[in-house]
């Protein structure tokens, strides 16, 4: 077990966004984490990984309690994530944006090996030629990609996906999903957040569902799919759910 | 060699200016170049909280007031060598930024900004009340302290060769931040704090320690200021106004560059040297600093190196 989440609840307030959620995670899964807008899936994340503090529950990663570490810290012990609304260091360049995700990730390397490690992940998400641009100068694709290389560049164990397929065109999605596949047959395990269904059934080996901060489902993406709470707080209609699980098979 | 071509020209530049009262001999070249190289090395140092961590310090100048009053006070009260008051003014100045970073460091943007103005001024009220240091009177340095140092007309070319030695250790400072795994961190919470700690950046303490480097260096130069000037007085320590044309200096030159404070600093205070002069006119500098600040940041935000970074991107090996 690499990840276990106790009972979180964080409030704001009189909110709670998040409500006693709790599931745990083996390693080399890929956890899907849908649900409507205003779920509380960010902020779930953002207490996962150090952002937030929880109000109430712990976090376990790796069989250590991070409740309430430094985001900092927690990135050090190899969790890594990508920002749901993209975060670039615009006046670097693409290339120092990955080395610095290199050299203050989990083995905390040093410029000269970061600077390997970023190009070799810079191939692995296909901005290689960009290498020497401004981060702000790339499109909103390249920059969803960057997010992704930045993470990876730190070598995680665990990765946290914020809606990385938003907003690209198919070929960009379907290149994006080649990459995710391809990270976790590096035995990366990862949780990540989408709103494109046929491509989150496809590829999660499990599925959770957030609805108003209560976690209203867990389990494969057949039986969630099925889950009439399910249908009614997010898919809607039992027909479509059945036509996207049977997209993502075709 | 290639690597350190940026460094080099960096270098080459502060050279070329010190050196010129060397070849001259005139007491008038090395007072003027005396106040370049001041505001090349205070520019500089405030170029690695401003220009790569983010930090906009308003009353940066409270470190050379720190350091040439505690440096002053080891030489003139306690009797000590100028060796041992740099250090004691460098320790004194590297204690005081850490304590006071740690606190302060944790506000952002103009509460950042605010909080550093009010830090000055506080300790020039500080400093005019605290009798050790003579109060509003200041202290002075007997003309027999200078004895060891070749004789009192010896002290401002002494002085100022050893401001040379600040500012290329300053220079080289900014250099090595800047190239290293640290400065990448420092400028990645430049660029989004958030994000930085998100990867792993442990910003607080990055921050923490870019702000004592900042202060360290202009805590020495004050001591060489006020050893020259053999009197110190809290108005001359705590001169607001030289804070902000320290930020004036940075931004003309170029935000985060190396070279860029450093051509800041000469091209302004070659300006205000020449405004100085202008009869009937008290304090035109001023004037003009903010309209250059204003006319910076709205046209050339990245300052003049900035600028030719952007334009000749083939140049920015060169341009460090």
């Amino acid at each position: 077990m690499i990840l276990d989440v106790r009972e979180v609840t964080k409030q704001f307030g009189g909110l709670t966004a998040v409500d006693r959620v709790s599931f745990s995670l083996e390693g080399g899964e890929i956890l899907g984490l849908i649900g409507p807008n205003g779920a509380g899936k960010t902020t779930l994340f953002n207490c996962i990984n150090g952002v937030y503090s929880p109000t109430k529950g712990s976090v376990v990663f790796k069989g250590k309690d991070i409740t309430g570490k430094h985001t900092y810290d927690i990135a050090r012990l190899g969790l890594a994530r990508t920002h749901q609304i993209v975060r670039p260091l615009n006046e670097l360049t693409v290339r120092e944006n990955v080395v610095a995700g290199a050299c203050y990730g989990k083995d905390g390397l040093s410029l000269r090996d970061a600077a390997k490690v970023a190009d070799d992940v810079m191939e692995t998400v296909r901005l290689s030629e960009r290498a020497d641009v401004l981060a702000s100068s790339l499109n909103v694709a390249q920059k969803k990609r960057l997010e992704m290389a930045r993470a990876l560049a730190a070598k995680p164990e665990m990765l946290l996906l914020d809606e990385v397929l938003a907003g690209l065109n198919t070929t960009e999605v379907s290149g994006m999903l080649d990459t995710i596949r391809h990270i976790r047959e590096g035995g990366v395990t990862i949780i990540m957040i989408e709103h494109i269904m046929h491509a989150i059934m496809n590829l999660s080996d499990r599925i959770i569902v957030l609805n108003y901060g209560e976690m209203i489902a867990d389990g494969s993406p057949e039986v969630v799919s099925q889950d009439e709470q399910v249908i009614e707080a997010y898919l809607g209609n039992p027909e479509l759910a059945e036509q996207i699980l049977e997209e993502g098979r075709a | 060699m290639k690597r350190f071509t940026g460094l080099l020209v960096s270098l080459a530049a502060v050279v070329v200016l010190a050196v010129i009262p060397l070849i001259t001999h005139k007491d008038s070249s090395m007072q003027s170049m005396f106040t370049i190289l001041l505001g090349i090395a205070l520019a500089s140092s405030l170029n690695i909280l401003l220009g790569y961590t983010g930090y906009v310090s308003f009353g940066h100048i409270v470190y050379f007031g720190i350091g040439g009053y505690v440096g002053f006070y080891t030489m003139a009260q306690l009797g000590q060598s100028l060796w041992i008051a740099l250090l004691a003014g460098a320790a004194a100045a590297a204690v005081f930024s850490f304590l006071l970073g740690s606190a302060i460091l944790r506000l952002r943007g103009a509460y950042f900004a605010l909080a550093t103005i009010g830090v000055n001024e506080a300790m020039k009220a500080l400093v005019s009340n605290f009798d050790p240091f003579g109060g509003p009177i200041g202290m002075t340095l007997k003309v027999s302290f200078y004895k060891d140092y070749g004789g009192f007309s010896n002290i401002g070319w002494m002085s100022y060769r050893l401001l040379i030695v600040v500012t290329l250790a300053v220079v080289i400072t900014s250099y090595l931040v800047k190239k290293s795994k640290f400065g990448l961190g420092l400028m990645a919470i430049r660029e989004d704090e958030d994000a930085a700690e998100v990867m792993g950046v442990r910003a607080p303490s990055a921050k923490t320690w870019a702000y004592v480097l900042s202060a360290v260096f202009p805590a020495l130069v004050g001591v060489l200021f006020f050893f020259k000037n053999s009197n110190i007085e809290p108005g001359d320590a705590f001169r607001l106004q030289l804070s902000i044309e320290m930020i004036v200096m940075v931004m003309l030159g170029g935000l985060g560059t190396v070279i860029g404070p450093i051509l800041g600093a000469g091209a302004y205070q070659a300006l205000r040297s020449t405004l100085l002069t202008v009869d009937k006119v008290k304090d035109v500098q001023l004037a003009v600093a903010g309209v250059l600040l204003l006319l910076i940041i709205l046209f050339i935000p990245t300052g003049a190196i900035g600028w030719v970074r952007r334009r000749f991107p083939r140049l920015r090996r060169v341009l460090e």
